[in-house]
């Protein structure tokens, strides 16, 4: 057997090389771990292909560094693991208001504070609600393996520069930390920022350009955020990514992400072995979060079992799409533990046996 | 090709190349059109803390959960990772570890227990860290799963075309797989 031609490489390499391949021009990052494996790939292959790398001081010079060359036109990335993406939340906050993209990786680990070094999800909450100041929202995706982190993050510079809005990856430690073969099928991208209709790069022969995010004219911010939140409703209607397993005539439907999603895939198919219909709904965009489809999952009856490794973040959503919580069953693992299959098999069997 | 599904845990201290074992052993998989998922995790310093890898290669499943609690196959390289983790291995699992680890562990029903002087083959070598490639030459003769030549041809891969360790590893491979 001749396989196609596979590269093993860690997750945290294969979201470094989709941002290579989509045209990043400007990396700027602050190493921890678990994700220093990208910032260290980085380092060897934006040298490599000619374009910026700069290790910075600090998470909040990394997330500056980003707006100022998001201004000039070049795709922008940083990348950092939960500490590090606390301190940055006034600069995404900023990219947001001046309308500006960017794309933002968070290999997410234990918290709360410096926590641990596992994989965690518990930054949930704070990629998909705001994290910084004001009215604003970004498209959250959430890869589920190794080729999933070549992707989404290939295609995240698409979609922040689409809508001129930041974009983060929210990962894991897991996935970032795990090696898998990946293909890498997609065309190198060229970014041309002289073309780029908001950077400033000086006007000679056009007229000025200015980006901000004061307004202090009576009403001007008003009207900024009108324009802003209509942008995030067409965010809203068309940036919605999932997938399903086994849904189709499910009793009992996972709903989980990220690595939590690859465990819950395993114990589907374990239940189904002994009878019980399961299936798993992965959400991959994390907001938008896909309220409406999976609502059309459920049959009246359907139990959801949101599994987290977390105290329970996204399970608000999976309650509010829905709206009967006698039917969302929880198990998490906190602080850098993992959902084991048996825990979850067990609760499963019990909530089926109930019903 | 035959279905099949194994779990390989590799533990051990920082500094034995345990995440190196794990990594030889998914690329050799890869290689042979398996699929597989490799999951290291060590201490935030390397030497001297406890460190695994969790390696599933199958087929032709794609494999769901990279995460191991039972593994199919244990190769354990120092005493709290047997400590740790024998109580852990499937039934009908097999178990090889470094006779440099502990000189006799208890008896565990429906598991294959293999002691290797892996730490002696490597000192035979004057080199203490090709050890796991000792233990890794033993697992193909037990398992079957890779052939000898399968595995030398990974080398590569993990040592960057570096030429003396390559050598020196094919050697300790070699000698692991003789030991059986």
């Amino acid at each position: 057997m001749t396989p196609a031609k596979k590269i093993l490489i860690t997750g945290n390499e294969a979201c470094g090389e989709g941002a290579v391949t989509a045209g990043c021009g400007f990396y700027a990052g602050y190493p921890i771990t678990p994700q220093n494996e990208l910032t260290a790939y980085m380092s060897k292959r934006m040298d490599e292909c000619g374009r910026v790398f700069i290790q910075s001081e600090s998470e909040l010079a990394a997330i500056n560094m980003v707006l100022g060359a998001s201004l000039t036109g070049e795709r922008a990335m940083t990348t950092s693991s939960s500490p590090g993406i606390s301190l940055m939340q006034e600069g995404i906050s900023y990219l947001a208001g001046c309308q500006l993209p960017a794309v933002i990786v968070n290999v997410m680990r234990g918290g709360p504070g410096l926590g641990n070094i596992a994989a965690s999800q518990a930054d949930y909450f704070q990629a998909t609600k705001g994290g910084g100041h004001g009215d604003y929202n970004m498209v959250i995706l959430a890869p589920a393996g190794v080729q999933e982190m070549f992707e989404c993050t290939y295609e995240a510079f698409d979609i922040a520069e689409r809508y001129r809005n930041p974009v983060m990856i929210l990962s894991d430690g897991i996935i970032g930390q795990m090696m898998e073969p990946i293909e890498v099928r997609y065309p190198q991208k060229s970014v041309d920022p002289d073309k780029s209709p908001w950077a400033l790069r000086g006007c000679k022969g056009r007229e000025s350009r200015s980006i901000r995010s004061l307004f202090l004219k009576e009403g001007a911010l008003e009207e900024w955020n009108r324009d802003l939140q209509r942008k995030f409703r067409t965010m809203e209607a068309k940036e919605v990514r999932y997938e399903t397993y086994k849904t189709g005539g499910a009793r009992l439907i996972f709903v989980a992400y990220g690595t939590s999603a690859r465990i819950c895939r395993a114990v589907v198919d374990k239940l189904r072995q002994e009878g019980v219909k399961a299936g798993l709904f992965r959400p991959v965009s994390l907001w938008p979060f896909p309220y409406k489809k999976l609502k059309g999952l459920d049959k009246g009856t359907t139990v959801f079992f949101d599994v987290e490794m977390s105290a329970g973040q996204m399970l608000y959503d999976v309650r509010l799409a829905v709206a009967d919580d006698s039917r969302v069953l929880f198990h998490g693992r906190m602080g850098g533990g993992v959902p084991e299959e048996a825990d979850i098999i067990n609760i499963a069997k019990k909530a089926v046996k109930r019903k | 090709m035959k279905a099949f599904k194994e779990s390989i845990l590799c533990a051990g201290h920082g500094g034995q190349g345990i995440v190196s074992m794990g990594k030889l052993l998914a690329y050799a998989g890869m290689q042979a059109g398996y699929q597989v998922t490799f999951f290291p995790s060590y201490g935030a310093e390397v030497r001297g803390g406890t460190a695994h890898s969790m390696v599933r290669i199958q087929y032709p499943e794609a494999i769901a959960n990279p995460v191991i609690t039972h593994p199919t196959v244990a190769i354990i390289m120092n005493k709290p990772s047997l400590d740790k983790f024998l109580g852990r291995i499937a039934p009908g699992g097999v178990l090889l570890y470094d006779a440099a680890a502990a000189e006799k562990i208890p008896e565990k029903t429906g598991v294959t227990i293999k002691k290797i002087p892996c730490t002696a083959i490597a000192l035979k070598l004057k080199d203490k860290r090709v050890a796991n490639m000792a233990a890794l030459g033993s697992l193909s003769k037990i398992k079957g799963l890779f052939s000898l030549q399968e595995l030398i041809q990974c080398l590569p891969f993990i040592f960057s075309g570096k030429q003396d360790l390559i050598e020196k590893n094919t050697e300790a491979l070699r000698q692991g797989f003789n030991e059986v």
